[in-house]
Order: structure tokens, then C-alpha cells, then sequence
């Protein structure tokens, strides 16, 4: 026999030797099981790890201790399917019998968590960085937190900035064909579409296609910008495609559309073109600000190998971190009566996170600052993006009154609309 | 090529027991759940039985058909979707029928989605099979994610369970692992049954000599496209456990990661006798699901495709091929291995 | 092939452009002013998407026909030429020297591939898909450890970059012009190579009658192992080119797998000019399903590939049984 199927038998044995154990096992009382959830497989990962790097940097510092109790990390990784982070959570939450449950990164699988939260009222879950607008606005679970900001809210004051500042009085929509972009893009048009802005033509490209020149040569003529919620190497085609073509229309970009990981590509993005491009999002890397500054520094000394500066997925899961950390100081670790004590107590928390202060609605979703940015030439001619406002407190309504906004509807490739 | 007669008069059933020829392990499997917890319970053993039973369906087509598809998770997928589409979901668009109806009409498309594929590839020879069954998998998984009308694309449909059938709650552990056992344990015997009966001799035989069948007046192009619907009907079954399990359905629960699992389940186990798929399916969940803490995560695809690679090149009849030569050689103290095995 | 079924061959093929393109008109006439230009610029994206799709397939068709081999692990083999030719050209500073660095070391890789592994089960065919499914599993993933999951794109020589006139559409991607050349020498290459040549004269033989090639004597292991390399080389070659225009990230082997796949369906296994077709009607169907239909526009590869199927089994080009 191979030693490689033999390992395998071996490791079969051995799984089910430890049947028994995994069954019975209570938390012991001293110490709390917190389960982080990331994308550690698949094309992910190397956000996934980031995503590691900022819940291990919080509970690092906070020594692993939290309300006089041990904390104990047991970590699960998903493929960014919903499927894959599913069956991690099952193993953590059921197997492992972790007491709070961190993760997960993308917006499908914070869905799919949502309605297993459910399903597990025991457990209290963390967000981590899923940004579906649905995860908690609509049919939001009881156990379920979001310490981070959904994908609209990232967009706030873009549009806005956009119509007065840059002047553009029509724009159209270059995004990919599914959920994150169509919250992206419904961040965008609420205010842009507001103030009077058109968006007369939404390219929504399918997932998975990477050649864009034909939706290049598509672009009209007579619109003032391109908006574009592209990220990874869809943007990097994008962008050098667009250029190649002779395109000279200016952008306005998306979350993920200008961040480190496109900039930071081997590719030819042209930076005369990109310079000026503004965007918003729940981070900004070039911020002045102490708290900021402080946390870049812990990340980096930390982590030597990581990314020059925390992503926003190191960020999304440092600040969860903190909430489970500050949450359970407040209650001395006390998770008994179904955690009830504790779910209060991060429902009242008033948490200094390294973006400023984040606080909870009624259901449960963040309301945090969200930085306005627009790209500018450094001194050593990296391009880099420049804070041009925070928009304090931003919360899942972008302001509107609950019912108001509710009234908008389920974000779609034709929802909002406004030509 | 063993000659027809030699199959036909084949005088070595298949024990329908495991190899072991330990009947206890039908017991094992009765007790488990009460030694058991939940989660070894549903996530270990209902989706072994499960995922087998995709598994199992290949293996009816691969091992007794000669016919590689790759789009039987496809066919499990679009019932797990009808499940979706026709009874009840969160999403908007699903039609609210009663379950009685929904589970019917969910298998009955799903066969007949098997059989029009199975239509469109005998129509070739059997190695263009895969390539055709891949791209029709993949096609189909790229139109429900861009179809919002009837598969509500990308986000697909949660909030998918059992229905509560005689005042059970199916999806408590203990129910729903005795229901999976009970449905993959009859799609097992079924399929050793299957193979002795004439349609299953019938189709051997055209596996191993399609040419000399045509020549006998048998038409080989229907008994290969039947046992597509047969294996389709299996397939089918194992996408509605499937839908119940994960309570939720997407255009990524059918892609071509997804599409791949059932091949390595099968050729893992092995495709010579039904109990292969269940003993490939079983690997692969333990090691799914705890690889993580026995090797670094990040390369679990590195170790399933290389446990994978290892098994196609050492023993064609996978862990099951593996587990027999190991006995015999144990025996007989010395390797005996030339078993007719897996010719497509 | 007789005469009659060629004739048959290129009316069908004529259809289906014919279909396309009417598609394409049919819905100009709801839109305005750019139509023509962007109609011709859509014509000229899927003729040039269609030069990338030829070359890697062309490899794939080539190993299927001479040996009834389905390496699934074509795409993988693309991205390994992708990501190589990427590092060399890096390190050499010219991007010609990480082209044929990214052909010479798939070629290599194949090379050691049928010699090591495939010329061990010979004849089984199902048993070499089943291996090249494994590799590819592997290859991806040790792929996405060494390179991780950065986006790559190459820089290409400053004469490629850009934009070259045109008439009627004013400029064009001078890159893509320069991928449809490649791909024009290349089809030209493989031809001359085929019909001109002896060892070319040697595959076509195998092609028809394997155990009627060895029976004259030929080493015919040693012609496998040169068309897997060839094979082989020619997706690491289009992973390099298509690399730079389309950038290298974790996920392209299966687009690159898929496109050949489909192409090589469509075109007929085995035949180059097959290739050729499909690679034609692939490349405009999905551009033209981008500007026209963006919604399904991915979806019309596959439409196409069924309903060849459904009339021509055996494909455009194929061989009857």
C-alpha cells in the first residue's frame, strides 16, 4: 500500500477514534472557544489570510484573554462558496462547539451564515467581512452581528462627491453581474441620482469573462465618467484594456476597484490616467490619523510578511475581534443564559476601532465612518489614495428613514434605476 | 477484452456485503447515531450516504456502462433546483407546492435532463463523454447564474428543508441520517440487483463489446441512454439530500470544483462494486472535513487530488481494488492483482 | 472526406456566422450612431479572441488525434507556461525570451509527462483523463502556493502597447492584432509542419491507423512524446500571449480548459482546421454575445456546442467514428 493512502486510512482511524471525545466535550470553564472562519483555499486566499492576520493581531494583543477567561482559537476555512463556509461553520460550531463564531469574508457566504445562525441560537456569530446589504436589513438573525459596514454603506458620499466636486452629470455603470457590485452600485447611484445625476446604461459583465474590449468599445460617448466596481485582475483587464483602446473618460471607482491589490499588480495601468480617480470604503490606507497610524504599525510589525498595510479584510476582522474582546470584558466572560448577557452588551457597545467609533442599529449592523478618497501621486511616485473626507457615521440606510429605504427594494441588476 | 461469455456466465456475484464480508456493518451503521453526536451523525454520516449516492449513480454508469460523465452532479443540481424552484424557499419567485407534488416533478426533470444528456453524448464514443459531460455541467451552471428568472442567479434559493412528513422533523440529526441511510441503502442494493438483472447483464455486455451487441440486434444507443435515466434517478435523489443538507442552493453548489468531488468520490473508492462510492465518499468527507487540522488547510486540494492521482495510477479499482489486493496478498503472501476491474 | 460532405461542412459553418451576425444586425438597429463602429470593433475582438482560443487549442487537438488522449490538465499546463514565461521575461527584461520561455518549459513538462506517466497506461484512455484530472487538481493548487493569488500581467515590448489606426474604426489594440498574427503563423506552421514534413507525415499516419505507423518501423514513442511536447508547448505558448492581454490569476486553467474544450467539441477532435472553425465561432459568439446580449452572452459558447453536437456529432471537422 502508499504511504499517502495509508496516511489517509490512518487519519480516517484516527477521526474516528476521537468520536466519542468530540461528542461529549463541554467548553471548560475558564475558557471561551471563539472559531475564526476565512477564506484559506481557492483564488481567496491570500485574502483570507489577511483576513487571519487581523483577528490574530486583536486577540494577540488582547493577550488571549477577554473578561478573565482564556480564549481558545480554533480556525475553519472555506472556498468563498457558501457550500464550503456552511460545512466549516458546521464543524466549528458543532464539532468544535465553539461559544462565538468569527467569519465569514465574502458577501454569499455571510448570507448563507445568516440563516444558519439561526439555526444554532446557542452560538453567537461575528461577522467578518461579508458585505451583503440583505445579511442583516432584511430577515436579520437574532445571533447575528455586523461590526463592519455592508457594500452600500461603503459608497457613501462617492456620488455625491462625484456630481459637485468632479462635476460629472452622467456616468455609466461597469460592474460585474452579481451581489456585492449591485450594492456597490446602488451605494453610488442613491446619491448621485439624487442630486440629479443620470446613469443611462449598466454594463454588467458575467462573472468570469475577462476579456472587456468589446464592453470597451461599448462605452458612449456622451457620458462624463465611468463608474467601475471591478476588482482583482477584472479591474487590471479593465483598466489596461480600457487604456489601450484609447479610452479617456475619467473614473470613479468602487471599493475594491483602486485598492493595494490593483495598484500593487505587474500591470500597465496607466498612471496619468488613474491619478484623480476618487473612491470610497470603510478603510484608507494614506489616513492621517493616530489610531490609524497605530494600527498599521501594530499590523506591521506583527506580520513582517504580510501586505504593506492592512487590507480591509485584516481590518473587517480585527475590529469583529475587538467586539468579541470588549463584549466579553464587559460581561466578566459570562456566557451563560444563552449568552444573553453577552449579546446585550455588544448590542450597547460603543467600540474605538482604529476607523473611529462603531455602534449597532437595532439590527445588529454597524454604524461606522466611511473614508472618501481619490488617488494621488506620492513623493516616490506610487500612487496612493488621499483621504478627501470621512463621512461620520454612516449606518445601513445611508441616512433614509428605515421604511424609506426599505421601500427601495432587494438591490438587482435593474434596482436602482435612473437613465 | 474478457470475452461475452465469460460475463454473461459469471459465476462470481457480487457479495452484496463489503469486501470485509462483515454483515455487521449494517448493524454499525443502524447504531451509530446513539454513539454518535450530531455533527458526526449528519455532516460525517448523512452526507457519506449522500454523496455516495451521487457517487454511486457514476459508478452505475462509469462501472457497469463504460460511460464517464461528469455532469452527474449536474443532474443532482437540477433537482435539488426544481426542489428549490417548485416548493418552498426564501426567495420570491419559488412556487409554494405541496411537497408531494414538488418531490416528484423535481426527480422527474432531473431523469429527464439525464436522459437528453445522456442522448446528446452516446452519440459519440466514450472518451468524448467527459469532455462533453464537463462542458454541458459547466454551460448549465453558467446559465443559472446568469438566469434570474427562473434560478434567481447568482444568489440561487435558501431556505430549503424537508418536508415534515408524518410529523417528523427531518432535518433532526437522527431522522434525517436514518432517512439517508435508508435511501442510499436501497439505491445500493438496487444497484447489485441492477446488475444482474437482464437490462444490467444487457448493458455490461454492451460495455465490454458494443460492436459484437449492435451485431446481436440489441440497440446499443438505447441501453445507454437508459442507463443514463436510471443513473440519473440516483443522482437526483442524492441532489434533494443534498438541497436539504445545505438548506440552500447556488450557481457555485454546481460548478466544476463541485462536478469534480463526485469523480474523485467514485474512482477514489472504486467503480467495480456499489460499496466503492460509499467507502470514496466517506474518505473524502473525513478528510474535508479535518484535514484542516491534521495538514495545513491551505493544500487540502494538493492532498485530495494527489490521494486522487495515486489511486488512478496504483489501483484502477481505487481504495476498494486496494483493500482486496492487500487481503489476497496478505493470503497468499504475495501480490495477485490483474482483477478485471474498471474498462471502459 | 467526399466532396459532398465538405460541401455540407462549410454550409453549416456558413450558417452559423450567417446566424451570429444577423443576431448581431437584428438588435443594431434599437441603438444609434456607433453601431457599425462597434459592430466591426466586436467583429474584430472575437477574430482576435479566436487567434488566442486556436493556439491553445490547437495543442489539445493535436495530442487528442494522435494519441485519443484528453488531457485535462491542458488548461493547468497553459497557466504553468503563463506564469513561468512571466518570471522569465521578468528576470530577462524582454518579453520575447518569456515567450519562448513559457513554450519551452510546457514543451519540457509534456514531454516528461507522456514519457513518465501517460506512456505507462497506454491505451487506456480513460485511465490518462482520469491522471490529467488529478494533475490539474495538483498543479492548481501548488500553482496558487507559489504564486499565490496575485494578478500578473506583462509588460509587453512599447511597439505592441497601444493603439494602431484602422480604418472605419479609427485605432486598434495593436496587441490584438499581433495575437491574430501569431496565430495565423502558427495554424501555417502546424500546417507545413503536418503535410511537409516527415515526422509531420509521421503524426497525420498515426493519426489514421496507429498500429499500421508502428508497423513501418517508426519509433512510434518517440513521436508521441514530440506531439505531447508540441501540444503541450502550444498552451504554455498561449498562456503567455493570452497572459498579456488578459491578465494571470488563479482560475484561468479552467477557462483556458473550458475554451479548448469547446473549441476542439465544436471544430471536430483531431483536425487542426477544426480548431480553426471552432475557435472562429467561439471567439465571435462570445463577443458578440458581450455587445449584444451581455446577460447570456456567456451561455451561447455552450448553445452552439450542443447544437453542433446534436447535428454533428463528431463535429464540424470531425472524423465519423
Amino acid at each position: 500500500m502508499n504511504t499517502l493512502s495509508r496516511r489517509i486510512l490512518l487519519a480516517g482511524a484516527a477521526a474516528t477514534l476521537s468520536l466519542g471525545v468530540a461528542g461529549g466535550t463541554a467548553s471548560a470553564e475558564d475558557t471561551i472557544k471563539i472559531g475564526v472562519l476565512a477564506t484559506l483555499e481557492g483564488a481567496f486566499t491570500v485574502l483570507g489570510e489577511d483576513s487571519m492576520r487581523g483577528a490574530d493581531l486583536a486577540f494577540e494583543q488582547a493577550g488571549y484573554m477577554a473578561g478573565g477567561k482564556k480564549l481558545e482559537i480554533i480556525k475553519g476555512s472555506s472556498d468563498a462558496s457558501p457550500d464550503s463556509a456552511l460545512k466549516a461553520a458546521r464543524k466549528l460550531v458543532e464539532d468544535d462547539k465553539v461559544d462565538i463564531l468569527l467569519g465569514p469574508l465574502s458577501g454569499s457566504e455571510g448570507l448563507a451564515m445568516r440563516d444558519y445562525a439561526k439555526t444554532q441560537p446557542q452560538t453567537t456569530f461575528i461577522n467578518g467581512t461579508s458585505a451583503a446589504q440583505d445579511t442583516t436589513l432584511r430577515d436579520a438573525a437574532p445571533n447575528f452581528f455586523r461590526f463592519s459596514t455592508d457594500g452600500v454603506q461603503w459608497q457613501a458620499g462617492l456620488g455625491t462627491y462625484a456630481f459637485e466636486n468632479k462635476g460629472y452629470k452622467s456616468a455609466v455603470v461597469i460592474a460585474e453581474d452579481y451581489s456585492f457590485p449591485y450594492s456597490q452600485v446602488q451605494g453610488f447611484m442613491l446619491e448621485f441620482c439624487k442630486l440629479g445625476g443620470t446613469v443611462p446604461e449598466k454594463f454588467w459583465v458575467p462573472i468570469g469573462n475577462k476579456d472587456y474590449s468589446t464592453i470597451v468599445a461599448s462605452i458612449p460617448d456622451e457620458v462624463d465618467a465611468i463608474y467601475v466596481a471591478l476588482g482583482g485582475a477584472d479591474a487590471v483587464n479593465f483598466l489596461s484594456q480600457y487604456q489601450q483602446a484609447g479610452g479617456d473618460k475619467p473614473m470613479i471607482g468602487g471599493s475594491i476597484t483602486v485598492d493595494q491589490s490593483v495598484m500593487g499588480s505587474q500591470a500597465r495601468l496607466g498612471k496619468e490616467y488613474l491619478v484623480g480617480t476618487p473612491s470610497a470604503g470603510p478603510i484608507a490606507d494614506a489616513w492621517d490619523n493616530a489610531d490609524w497610524k497605530a494600527f498599521v504599525a501594530a499590523y506591521q510589525k506583527q506580520f513582517p510578511d504580510g501586505f504593506p498595510s492592512p487590507s480591509l479584510f485584516a481590518h473587517g476582522y480585527y475590529i469583529g475581534a475587538e467586539a468579541i474582546i470588549a463584549g466579553l470584558n464587559e460581561v466578566q466572560g459570562n456566557l451563560s443564559g444563552g449568552q444573553a448577557e453577552f449579546r446585550d452588551a455588544l448590542m450597547n457597545l460603543k467600540l474605538k476601532t482604529p476607523t473611529g467609533m462603531v455602534t449597532l442599529d437595532e439590527n445588529r449592523q454597524a454604524i461606522a465612518d466611511i473614508f472618501l478618497t481619490e488617488l494621488r501621486e506620492g513623493a516616490d511616485g506610487n500612487l496612493y489614495n488621499e483621504v478627501i473626507k470621512v463621512i461620520p457615521q454612516v449606518n445601513q440606510t445611508m441616512g433614509e428613514p428605515r421604511e424609506e429605504f426599505l421601500k427601495l427594494g432587494p438591490v438587482s441588476r435593474t434596482n436602482p434605476e435612473c437613465p | 477484452m474478457v470475452a461475452l461469455s465469460d460475463k454473461l456466465t459469471d459465476k462470481k456475484a457480487w457479495n452484496p456485503w463489503p469486501p470485509t464480508r462483515n454483515g455487521g456493518i449494517l448493524l454499525l451503521l443502524i447504531l451509530y447515531p446513539f454513539i454518535a453526536s450530531p455533527f458526526w451523525i449528519v455532516q460525517i454520516g448523512a452526507q457519506t450516504f449522500f454523496l455516495g449516492l451521487v457517487a454511486l449513480s457514476l459508478m452505475l454508469l462509469a462501472g457497469l456502462g463504460g460511460m464517464v460523465s461528469l455532469a452527474q452532479l449536474t443532474i443532482a443540481g437540477i433537482a435539488g433546483y426544481m426542489w428549490a424552484i417548485f416548493g418552498e424557499s426564501t426567495a420570491p419567485i419559488s412556487l409554494h407546492l405541496p411537497w408531494y407534488l414538488v418531490l416528484p416533478i423535481s426527480l422527474a426533470i432531473a431523469v429527464v435532463f439525464a436522459t437528453l444528456i445522456g442522448a446528446i453524448s452516446v452519440r459519440t464514443e466514450g472518451i468524448y463523454t467527459i469532455m462533453i459531460t464537463l462542458a454541458i455541467g459547466v454551460g448549465f451552471a453558467n446559465f443559472a447564474n446568469q438566469n434570474y428568472a427562473i434560478f434567481n442567479g447568482f444568489n440561487g434559493f435558501a431556505g430549503l428543508s424537508p418536508p415534515p412528513i408524518f410529523g417528523v422533523d427531518w432535518r433532526e440529526p437522527m431522522p434525517f441520517y436514518y432517512l439517508a441511510l435508508a435511501v442510499a441503502g436501497l439505491a445500493y442494493f438496487g444497484v447489485v440487483y441492477f446488475r444482474r438483472s437482464t437490462f444490467g447483464l444487457t448493458l455490461q455486455a454492451v460495455r465490454d463489446n458494443p460492436r459484437r451487441m449492435e451485431t446481436l440486434g440489441f440497440h446499443v444507443a438505447a441501453h445507454r441512454i437508459l442507463a443514463y435515466a436510471l443513473a440519473g434517478f440516483l443522482a437526483a435523489l442524492g441532489g434533494i439530500f443534498i438541497v436539504w443538507f445545505n438548506g440552500r442552493i447556488s450557481p457555485g453548489s454546481i460548478g466544476l470544483g463541485s462536478m469534480i468531488d463526485i469523480l474523485v468520490i467514485a474512482v477514489l473508492g472504486g467503480l467495480r462494486h456499489p460499496i466503492g462510492p460509499f467507502i470514496g465518499a466517506l474518505v473524502f468527507v473525513l478528510l474535508d472535513n479535518f484535514a484542516i487540522d491534521l495538514i495545513d488547510r491551505e493544500r487540502f486540494n494538493t492532498v485530495i487530488g494527489a490521494a486522487f492521482l495515486l489511486v488512478v495510477l496504483i489501483s484502477p479499482d481505487g481504495l476498494l481494488g486496494l483493500w482486496d489486493r492487500l487481503k489476497r496478498s496478505l493470503a497468499k503472501g504475495r501480490d495477485e492483482s490483474g482483477s478485471g476491474g474498471f474498462k471502459p | 472526406m467526399t466532396a459532398n460532405a465538405r460541401y455540407m461542412v462549410w454550409a453549416f459553418v456558413g450558417l452559423l456566422v450567417i446566424g451570429i451576425v444577423a443576431a448581431g444586425a437584428a438588435s443594431m438597429d434599437v441603438r444609434a450612431g456607433r453601431d457599425v463602429r462597434l459592430f466591426l470593433l466586436t467583429f474584430l475582438n472575437g477574430l482576435t479572441l479566436a487567434g488566442l482560443y486556436f493556439v491553445v487549442a490547437s495543442g489539445f487537438t493535436l495530442v487528442f488525434g494522435l494519441m485519443r488522449n484528453v488531457n485535462l490538465a491542458h488548461g493547468a499546463i497553459a497557466l504553468l507556461g503563463a506564469y513561468i514565461g512571466y518570471d522569465v521575461a521578468n528576470w530577462a527584461g524582454n518579453w520575447f525570451v518569456g515567450v519562448a520561455a513559457g513554450f519551452l518549459a510546457t514543451a519540457v513538462f509534456g514531454l516528461a509527462l507522456q514519457t513518465l506517466v501517460m506512456r505507462r497506461m497506454e491505451g487506456d484512455e480513460m485511465r490518462q483523463t482520469l491522471v490529467t484530472i488529478g494533475i490539474s487538481i495538483v498543479m492548481a493548487d501548488l500553482m496558487l502556493a507559489f504564486w499565490s493569488g496575485t494578478t500578473y500581467q506583462y509588460e509587453v515590448p512599447e511597439f505592441l502597447f497601444g493603439a494602431t489606426p484602422m480604418p472605419w474604426v479609427k485605432v486598434y489594440n495593436s496587441y490584438r492584432l499581433f495575437v491574430l498574427l501569431i496565430a495565423v503563423i502558427i495554424g501555417v506552421a502546424l500546417w507545413l509542419f503536418l503535410n511537409r514534413t516527415a515526422v509531420g507525415m509521421m503524426i497525420r499516419a498515426g493519426v489514421d491507423d496507429r498500429a499500421m505507423l508502428s508497423a513501418t518501423g517508426v519509433n512510434v514513442q518517440l513521436v508521441f512524446a514530440l506531439t505531447f511536447a508540441i501540444g503541450a508547448g502550444l498552451a504554455g505558448l498561449g498562456g503567455v500571449i493570452g497572459g498579456s492581454f488578459l491578465s494571470i490569476a488563479p482560475g484561468e486553467d479552467v477557462r483556458y480548459l473550458l475554451a479548448s474544450l469547446v473549441v476542439v467539441i465544436v471544430g471536430g477532435m483531431g483536425s487542426i482546421t477544426g480548431a480553426a472553425i471552432g475557435a472562429l465561432l467561439i471567439g465571435m459568439a462570445e463577443q458578440f454575445g458581450l455587445a449584444y446580449s451581455r446577460t447570456y452572452g456567456v451561455v451561447y459558447t455552450y448553445v452552439i456546442m450542443v447544437v453542433v453536437l446534436a447535428l454533428r456529432p463528431e463535429g464540424i471537422m470531425g472524423k465519423r467514428g
